[in-house]
């Protein structure tokens, strides 16, 4: 992985300094609480429902075993002994102090880590694949650019300030993995005959308030002018983005507004300024951040290890894990290994100290020291062989890293929600409780096949509810924890936005109405159908149907309130 | 007399902002004597007078002004002040580069308005020069806001190449 330089470590040291400063002169009453939030939140400190959370910056999901052992230690000393991985593959501290941050930061830089724009109307963390490197359907590596990208962002003096948050992704694979069709830009790695290889740029997606899924704004720009064309984006939303409403601040508002075509024509303009200046990237830089991820020293092995097939034949827990959580490799006799925290009554994407300490020997022991975070708030070993799978999954069992859930009803999305964030609506976590308690039969799960649920406890949409199968918001009407249930969106090529079934249900009906969504996908499916086939197949009206029916009954004493809730 | 930064140093200015007062219209206000950074909208209806004044001419852009406006007179100004209404609107420093790399102007910038500590930095990378600090804030302290980094990643006003380039060329020599 990247490896900072002097000049890294020094801008990394520096910020330190410069945020302990500008927390000693709040404390002195020198910076007032309105005048330090911008600048706290570009350091990933929130001040939340309980008090502060610090966002730690994992730059596209990768972590050394080093790195998370830090983590682990920083959670121990500081927090309450777990860590929350995000959508943005960073990780979330609940408990820190206030006082104790500029440590906590001294405590990242000493392991070149930082929570650097993990927050803040700034360009956010750059997040990718988490096969990255090993999948086998890849064109390149992405990491590099992601690493480009996370140099260039970092400090921008141009777009420190923008009208709201940005957020990018790449992809470089056949398959979407990043959901790059909901960023603010979305980049798609692309190999052409005559000028190598360059990026399809999308802009104007995002999640949110206003779910939009970003369109071309340039199918093919050579990668060397990968900057310079970013910039001129940024510019032309930095100057022309709407700063009057937070809620129409983002750039896919703009890029609404004036239409593609005419956005396009005013950053094309913007660009020609820029074209060819000092920014474009030579291939040289390319070279120089490719070589900090070079290929790790893989055996040589054949490509079925007869010892782990004989394995996965003798024993069926084994390889139903296998067979959630275990992907193909583009190395012979490799596999990566998504550890699950999504173990039943665990809240999604939380990791303990402990957990934290399995997870950087097991990497360390089995995947060349490194590991990832994943957007959909797991961890993946990436350069597991074949013949240590047994081994991995017994040490994960031991510590509820094991649930074969991945990418199954249970394997949720779901942001820390009302219990934590002072942004929610209502509470996330105990909803995916209560359908871990109702889909509690792995059987089952198995049965229903491939799905996802994801949960948002408000419209900032941190649980990207919107591109789930299944999506659950959460709204606060009479102070009353109600959620919206949105169908049909899903991640990858064919990205999608749900649709909202109908009027908002309370806590109590939740988990009776996903049950009832399922079982028309069970009733209805044709062989090899997943959920999200079914429902395409066969419309919406079969699901909201049965999701609505017998909701009086169900309602109860809750009737009365029918009128002002859903109004 | 006021103080502001710069360059790198604290120094009295006599240079005042004229803003309009509600009524007030840009072609017949009375314009202070002194130099004096006058709103957009003055320069634009009267150009000609401010040009035979004998002060100095100097202007001031909000936010929502972009340097477009000055281009063919950049070189005119002794002063361009940028507003930052909020220190949390961005846009001032997208009108300070395209001044310095667009328009080559090569005066003074001074950002005015909600103009702070850990702004400075930014601003200095951008092309402002000079900076009228808040006047309830502490300029001295302020003053070490513009040394927040001793290096940057990207390519801007005050360093025309981005590390990169400097990194390639440190190690091909």
């Amino acid at each position: 992985m990247y490896r900072y330089d002097r000049i890294d470590q020094q801008i990394i040291d520096e910020r330190v300094a410069q945020y302990r400063d500008q927390i000693g002169r709040h404390l002195a009453g020198d910076l007032s609480t309105d005048e330090l939030r911008p600048l706290r939140l570009q350091n990933g400190l929130y001040i939340q429902r309980h008090g502060p959370m610090l966002r730690i910056a994992i730059p596209y999901g990768m972590l050394s075993a080093t790195q998370l052992r830090k983590l682990a230690e920083i959670s121990q000393r500081y927090d309450r002994g777990v860590g929350h991985f995000t959508t943005r593959q960073n990780m979330q501290l609940n408990w820190p102090q206030l006082e104790q941050t500029p440590a906590i930061l001294g405590e990242l830089a000493s392991v070149e880590m930082h929570a650097v724009q993990t927050s803040g109307n700034c360009i956010r963390n750059i997040t990718t694949d988490q096969f990255a490197g090993v999948a086998p359907d890849e064109l390149t590596d992405p990491r590099p650019y992601c690493e480009l990208l996370r140099q260039w962002s970092t400090f921008h003096p141009e777009f420190a300030f923008l009208p709201r948050k940005f957020k990018i992704a790449v992809n470089a694979a056949t398959t979407d993995r990043a959901v790059i069709r909901a960023h603010d830009i979305g980049l798609e790695l692309l190999r052409d005959e005559r000028d190598g290889i360059g990026v399809r740029i999308f802009v104007g997606g995002g999640l949110g308030r206003t779910p939009i899924l970003g369109q071309v704004i340039r199918e093919f720009l050579p990668r060397r002018h990968l900057l310079s064309y970013l910039e001129a984006i940024l510019r032309v939303y930095n100057r022309y983005g709407r700063r009057d409403n937070l809620y129409k601040a983002r750039i896919k508002i703009l890029v609404q507004a004036l239409g593609i075509d005419a956005f396009r024509r005013q950053v094309e303009a913007e660009w020609a300024h820029l074209q060819d200046g000092p920014t474009t990237v030579p291939d040289e830089e390319f070279a120089r951040i490719a070589a900090h991820f070079p290929p790790p020293a893989w055996e040589t092995l054949p490509a079925v290890d007869e010892l782990h097939a004989a394995r996965v034949a003798a024993d069926l827990a084994f390889a139903n894990w296998v067979r959630r959580c275990v992907h193909p490799h583009r190395t012979p006799g490799y596999a990566a290994v998504t550890l699950s925290l999504k173990a039943p009554g665990a809240a999604p994407g939380d990791i303990s100290d402990t957990q934290m300490l399995v997870v950087a020997d097991l990497a360390e022991r089995f995947s060349f020291g490194e590991l990832r975070v994943t957007h959909e708030q797991n961890v993946v070993l990436a350069d597991v062989r074949q013949r240590d799978l047994h081994e991995v999954w017994q040490i994960a069992r031991r510590h509820r890293l094991a649930t074969a859930n991945i990418g199954l009803l249970t394997d949720i999305i779901c942001c820390p929600g009302g219990d934590l964030c002072a942004l929610a609506n209502a509470r996330s976590v105990p909803i995916a409780d209560a359908v871990n308690e109702k889909f509690d039969d792995l059987d089952y799960l198995y049965d229903i096949g491939d799905i996802s649920l994801n949960i948002s406890g408000c419209m900032n949409s941190c649980g990207h509810h919107h591109v789930a199968n299944i999506g659950i918001l959460g709204v606060d009407k009479n102070d009353e924890e109600w959620y919206q249930i949105t169908i049909g969106g899903q991640q990858g090529n064919s990205a999608t936005i749900g649709k909202v079934i109908g009027p908002s249900f309370h806590a109590h009906e939740v988990p009776l109405v996903i049950e009832a969504l399922i079982s028309v996908h069970v009733e209805q499916r044709l062989p090899g159908e997943r959920f999200i086939d079914t429902l395409q197949r066969i419309g919406v009206e079969p699901f909201k149907a049965r999701a609505y029916a017998g909701r009086d009954r169900r309602r109860g004493a809750r009737q009365e309130n029918r009128e002002v809730v859903n109004a | 007399m006021p103080r502001i930064i710069r360059k790198q140093e604290i120094v009295e200015d006599s240079w005042q902002v004229f803003s309009l007062a509600a009524g007030d219209s840009a072609e017949t206000v009375a314009l202070p004597a002194g130099p004096v950074l006058l709103p957009l909208a003055v320069w634009l209806a009267r150009r000609d007078e401010v040009l035979q004044r004998d002060e100095p001419p100097g202007v001031w852009l909000d936010s929502d002004e972009g340097p477009e406006a000055l281009a063919e007179d950049c070189a005119r100004f002794a002063v361009i002040g940028i507003n930052f209404p909020r220190f949390t609107d961005g846009r001032g420093y997208s009108s300070a580069r395209l001044l310095r790399e667009r328009y080559h102007y090569t005066g003074e910038i001074r950002a005015i308005g909600d103009v702070l500590h850990d702004q400075l930095f930014l601003m200095r990378r951008c092309g402002i020069d000079a900076y009228a600090v808040r006047a309830d804030k502490d300029i001295e302290q302020a003053l070490a806001g513009l040394r927040a980094f001793s290096e940057s990643y990207q390519a801007a006003t005050d360093q025309p190449l981005p590390l990169f380039r400097r990194r390639l060329a440190e190690h091909s020599a």
